[in-house]
């Protein structure tokens, strides 16, 4: 595992967008736009807005970047391959809340303030359409994974309504009410033939309709308390997992839309069959700054047994044996310094910063649990997030109320199989697109990490803290982007094998 | 007082009754006594009980008072005092052997008497005190049975509280309940009200947004536009089309193909996933069959058993499955059968199962009290034996360590010797064994050699009569030739007349086939070998002098192969100097080496034919 950092201090990265075919980092700083590539961090372009930029988002063919500025409604787009192209996109006095590319990538899709309409807007001809009485909601749109149709909650005369259009020349093709109060969301199937939409809150209740607007099911598993909070389906269409207020998530088959089981989240675990991972709490501080410069010599001896130590601690398998590399971008070093450091860095930083690491706790165990506020809004209580890995086996989930644990459940199975118990609540947790393996972070200088075979944490290397309030991997699962509130960094999770050509080519960058 | 002591003392009865008798008597007495004695001493009443008794008898009243005692005595029974009389005139005189024998008796009853009394006394106590603690338990029954009243009437009063309590919380629970259903009602009124409200503002908000609606977009806004230094292809390359009735026609057509791609999709899955069932249920039905029908015969034995029926079914079943195409058949049509006919034989394996249960549980049943009786028997033998064994075990400890101390008396260099002695002793048996065991295998080995041996002769035998067949027919051929020396020919004939003789030997030998021969000759066992070499200097001769001389150097290298290194060397030596010397002098020493020399020759040449092509 080797580390990219991107340092700009006193400045703020909004967001980094990953994509898939390049998957450039992009950063945007204040008014500037920084394109970086994925494997040196060394900046490919650079673009300035007109104002502060609030959200950048890549086309499906990371050809162009949408830099919405919500504040002066406006979106200006870039082109990667002729710098010199530009767009800028002006809502002018109904104003923008929402900006977001079309799957082709080559129209833009804009709410107005208010939900007025939704604008959208082509690069290839001058045409603009548009769409009304969009829903202010959780989430509004949806495509369908192939990107061939879009659905759209829509309100009007106090009724919920879908309407599906054809992304290619954004005709209507159905356009129906649904039975719910307050539609909430809505959701495409990964085959695109079922739209699972769901009520507020306020009700629990989930429907399922065809491609072609018929209602195929409708899931309701209590009344009178609060509902859905979270919805996710599985990569093969198969099941869709739906989070609710209760503590459970409820899965629903595909063919008779029926729940096949409830997956409740107890606060104390007793079967001894549930390998549950705490985090060690005995981790010594970590003084980075004597860390990140030692001499290399010195450095040499003791360190190949720490990292024996580490291989042998970490449950990867041998061939998974992760290295833990750093390089630095320091944009003052001359190629031979920056090679230098990096070789300093990476020999510092295969010792694993701290090997804090997660002991396998005994059962029965009791989880954290917070009490929720019976008298607020939005109660911390439910399940809060939903994540089925690529390979449709497992299920990640949190429950609010026990914030610092991640429960991962054998669709398989249908049963229990992890729970990782993290030592601050959990922000953010993402599958590797790849494989069953899990990143999470929780807010502090570590990302976690969960496959099948174990679970290991690792801490980010670098001066100061670096607080990893997301994660978002690479479309090849290789590595993986850390963004910290100004920062960001790049993971690589590399292979014995891969680690030389990886490293070398670190060296010449940087 | 006498009757509560007949009653309560039967063992003293036929006491009692005499002091009963006795007492009644002298309920009465007193008072005769007594008046008796107010009669007799009404004088001295002022002196006390003592004198007055001591008084009874004074000089003058002697014959009253012994007339008195005689009568008081008569009347108890006592025999007479007075002596009996002769006639009436004479007086009666005192017996005083009488007097004294009742005076005897009199103290006997007195100290009967007062036993009696001492034993009434301590009755007395022992029943006054039994009666005083019979009345401690009543005092103390009664207090039990008064606080036990008491409890009773407090738990009642508890019960009644608490029958009160239930019922004021079946009534709290009512009340809840209705609370619960006015919430509900309420919550519902709220909800219906704030939908209700809702909707008014969202209508309110919508009559905004539509008036903003107008207000932004109707007013042309100029700033609503979009700059773009130059318009992008589209992605696919494609030009965008004109939104046409057509273009929706063939919307519809591509959501439907989709729609009726995913239900292809799905149902191909589907049918995939049904086939691996039919498979497996297919290969189940033909599992149970195979597993039921060698209990056909049973059944059917027992012919009023109903299943008799079932198993043609399942015959029938069986037939039927032979035939696959039912298989492909779509459900509905085999479903009945299908089901049908697994439900029977479920039926039957279940019913079979059972009974297998119950089998096994009565046999277990059974077994397990047969084998309780067994094993305790077996248990005390075993404990028995495993005690003998102990006591064994024990008896050679202690003789061991009697060596041992014995032993540590001695030097170093005894004990150790001593120590392997006793190691020896278990060693020496477990020798024996091996010893016994290697004799038996001895005695096989001897049997296979005889075996081997008498092999090897009946086979030097057979080449011997082979060579004698070649030896002819060699001759023939040489007879043929014509142009052979007189000597050879003599030798020829010597030899044949050899093998004449040893023809005699066993004729049968003679009449084998050839072809078994061959494979006698590598598996000659060395008795066989060392007689080879012994007779090898004959070889040469018997096998050609008509063939080329090079032959023998290829005789000797052959026999070196066949022969132990040793033995064959001095020989070969001798031989390759002398080589046909050797062959005409030695034919005549033995006729043993002779013959079997032959065989070794035959064996080589049958060697030499192998290696010459």
């Amino acid at each position: 595992m080797s580390f990219l950092f991107s340092h700009h201090r006193s400045m703020s990265i909004y967001e980094a967008s990953l994509h898939l075919q390049n998957f450039k980092p992009a950063s945007c700083v204040q008014y500037r736009l920084v394109v970086r590539d994925a494997n040196t961090l060394q900046i490919c372009q650079l673009y300035t807005c007109l104002d502060q930029i609030q959200h950048i988002e890549w086309s499906a063919d990371s050809l162009f970047i949408l830099c919405a500025l919500y504040k002066r409604g406006l979106v200006q787009v870039w082109s990667l391959e002729q710098p010199e192209w530009h767009c800028k996109i002006d809502e002018g006095s109904a104003g923008l809340v929402a900006s977001c590319w079309s799957p082709d990538g080559r129209h833009i899709l804009n709410t107005t303030e208010f939900h007025l309409r939704i604008t959208v807007w082509s690069l290839c001809t001058k045409s603009v359409s548009y769409i009304k009485y969009p829903k202010a909601c959780q989430q509004g749109i949806t495509f369908t994974r192939d990107g061939r149709y879009l659905a759209l909650a829509e309100r009007r005369d106090c009724k919920d309504y879908v309407s599906i259009l054809v992304c290619s020349d954004w005709q209507l093709l159905r356009h129906f009410d649904t039975d719910t109060q307050d539609l909430a969301g809505i959701e495409w199937a990964p085959n695109g033939c079922v739209l699972a939409a769901w009520d507020s809150c306020l009700e629990y209740k989930i429907l399922l309709y065809s491609l072609d607007g018929r209602l195929l099911s409708t899931f309701c598993a209590y009344e009178w308390s609060l509902g859905i909070k979270s919805v996710a389906w599985s990569p093969s269409s198969q099941f869709l997992a739906v989070g609710s207020y209760d503590g459970k998530v409820r899965i629903l088959n595909h063919v008779t839309w029926k729940m096949i089981t409830e997956f409740g989240h107890p606060a104390t675990i007793n079967n001894p069959k549930i390998v549950v991972y705490k985090e060690a709490e005995k981790s010594p501080p970590l003084v980075l700054g004597r860390l990140a410069f030692p001499p290399p010599r010195a450095a040499a001896g003791p360190l190949s047994s720490t990292e024996s130590e580490w291989r042998q601690r970490s449950h990867w398998d041998g061939h998974q044996a992760l290295q833990c590399r750093l390089a630095r971008r320091s944009s003052g070093n001359t190629a031979s310094q920056g090679r230098a450091q990096g070789q300093a860095l990476c020999a510092a930083a295969k010792f694993p910063p701290s090997p804090v690491f997660h002991e396998v706790a005994s059962v029965p165990v009791s989880l954290q649990t917070l009490k929720p506020a019976a008298d607020r809004a939005n109660p911390r209580i439910g399940i809060g997030a939903l994540a089925f890995s690529p390979d449709n086996c497992f299920l990640a989930t949190r429950s609010d109320s026990v914030p610092t644990a991640v429960w991962i459940w054998d669709i398989q199975k249908l049963r229990l199989l992890a729970v990782l118990e993290q030592l601050s609540a959990v922000r953010c947790f993402q599958w590797d697109p790849r494989q069953a393996r899990l990143a999470i972070c929780t807010g502090g200088g570590k990302v976690y990490l969960w496959s099948p075979a174990g679970c290991v944490s690792v801490q980010v290397p670098g001066e100061g803290d670096f607080q990893v309030l997301s994660v978002c991997w690479h479309p090849s699962g290789d590595s993986l982007a850390l963004l910290s509130k100004d920062h960001f960094c790049l993971c690589f999770l590399e292979t014995e094998q891969g680690v030389g050509t990886a490293f070398g080519q670190r060296g010449d960058h940087t | 007082m006498g009757d509560w002591m007949t009653v309560t003392d039967p063992g003293l009865s036929s006491e009692s009754k005499y002091i009963s008798q006795y007492t009644s008597e002298t309920k009465m007495s007193p008072s005769s006594l007594y008046s008796q004695q107010v009669l007799c001493s009404s004088i001295p009443l002022s002196k006390n009980v003592h004198s007055f008794f001591s008084a009874f008898c004074t000089e003058e009243n002697i014959e009253q008072s012994i007339s008195y005692l005689d009568q008081e005595l008569t009347t108890f029974g006592f025999p007479s005092l007075y002596e009996e009389s002769k006639g009436k005139e004479t007086k009666r005189e005192l017996n005083i052997v009488a007097v004294l024998n009742c005076m005897n008796e009199l103290l006997v009853l007195q100290r009967k008497n007062l036993l009696a009394q001492e034993n009434v006394e301590t009755q007395n106590l022992k029943l006054g005190s039994d009666m005083d603690h019979l009345q401690n338990c009543y005092a103390k029954l009664k207090e039990q049975l008064e606080t036990s009243r008491r409890e009773m009437i407090g738990l009642q009063e508890r019960d009644r509280q608490l029958q009160c309590k239930n019922r004021n919380l079946h009534q709290l629970l009512k009340n809840e309940k209705d609370e619960v259903q006015k919430l509900q009602n309420i919550i519902a009124s709220r909800a219906t009200q704030y939908n209700h409200d809702m909707k008014r503002k969202e209508r309110e908000y919508n009559k905004l947004k539509e008036r903003l609606h107008q207000l932004v977009m109707n007013k042309k806004d100029k700033k609503i536009a979009m700059e773009v230094l130059n318009y992008v292809g589209r992605a696919d390359g494609k030009r965008g089309s004109w939104r046409t009735g057509k273009t929706e026609a063939r919307n519809e057509d591509e959501m439907y193909k989709i729609l009726l791609n995913d239900y292809e999709y799905r149902q191909k899955q589907i049918l995939m996933e049904n086939a691996e069932l039919k498979k497996v249920l297919q290969q189940m039905k033909k599992e149970m069959i195979s597993l039921l029908s060698p209990q056909k015969q049973k059944p059917r034995e027992r012919a009023d058993d109903s299943t008799g029926t079932v198993i043609s079914d399942i015959e029938e079943d069986a037939g039927e499955l032979s035939r696959e195409s039912t298989w492909d058949l779509s459900c509905e049509t085999v479903r009945e059968q299908l089901t049908n006919s697994i439900r029977k034989q479920w039926r039957i394996l279940k019913s079979h199962v059972e009974k297998l249960d119950n089998q096994v549980s009565k046999v277990h049943l059974e077994g397990f009290n047969d084998e309780d009786v067994i094993s305790r028997q077996d248990h005390e033998q075993e404990t028995e034996k495993l005690e003998l064994e102990i006591q064994q075990c024990k008896e050679m400890i202690k003789t061991q360590q009697q060596l041992l101390q014995q032993l540590a008396t001695a030097g170093d260099d005894d004990t150790t010797s001593l120590l392997r002695d006793c190691y020896l002793l278990e060693e020496k048996e477990r020798l024996k064994e091996e010893w016994s065991l290697f004799k038996e295998q001895k005695k096989n080995f001897e049997k296979e050699r005889r075996s081997f041996t008498e092999a090897a002769i009946r086979l030097g035998l057979e080449r011997k009569a082979f060579e004698e067949e070649r030896a002819s027919w060699l001759k023939q051929q040489f007879l043929n030739m014509t142009t052979f020396d007189h000597q050879n020919s003599e030798n020829v004939k010597l030899f044949s007349a050899f093998s004449g003789s040893s023809d005699w030997d066993n004729p049968t030998v003679h009449s084998r086939p050839r072809q078994k021969k061959p494979h006698g000759a590598p598996s000659g066992s060395p008795v066989c070998t060392s007689k080879l070499t012994k007779s090898l200097p004959a070889s040469p001769s018997t096998s050609d002098f008509c063939q080329t001389r090079s032959c023998v150097s290829e005789y000797s290298s052959i026999s070196v192969l066949n022969t132990a290194p040793e033995e064959s060397k001095p020989n070969q030596v001798g031989r390759e100097c002398t080589n046909q010397k050797w062959s005409v002098a030695s034919r005549p020493d033995s006729q043993e080496g002779c013959c079997s020399g032959c065989s070794s020759t035959h064996a080589d040449a049958h060697i030499e034919k192998d290696d010459l092509p």
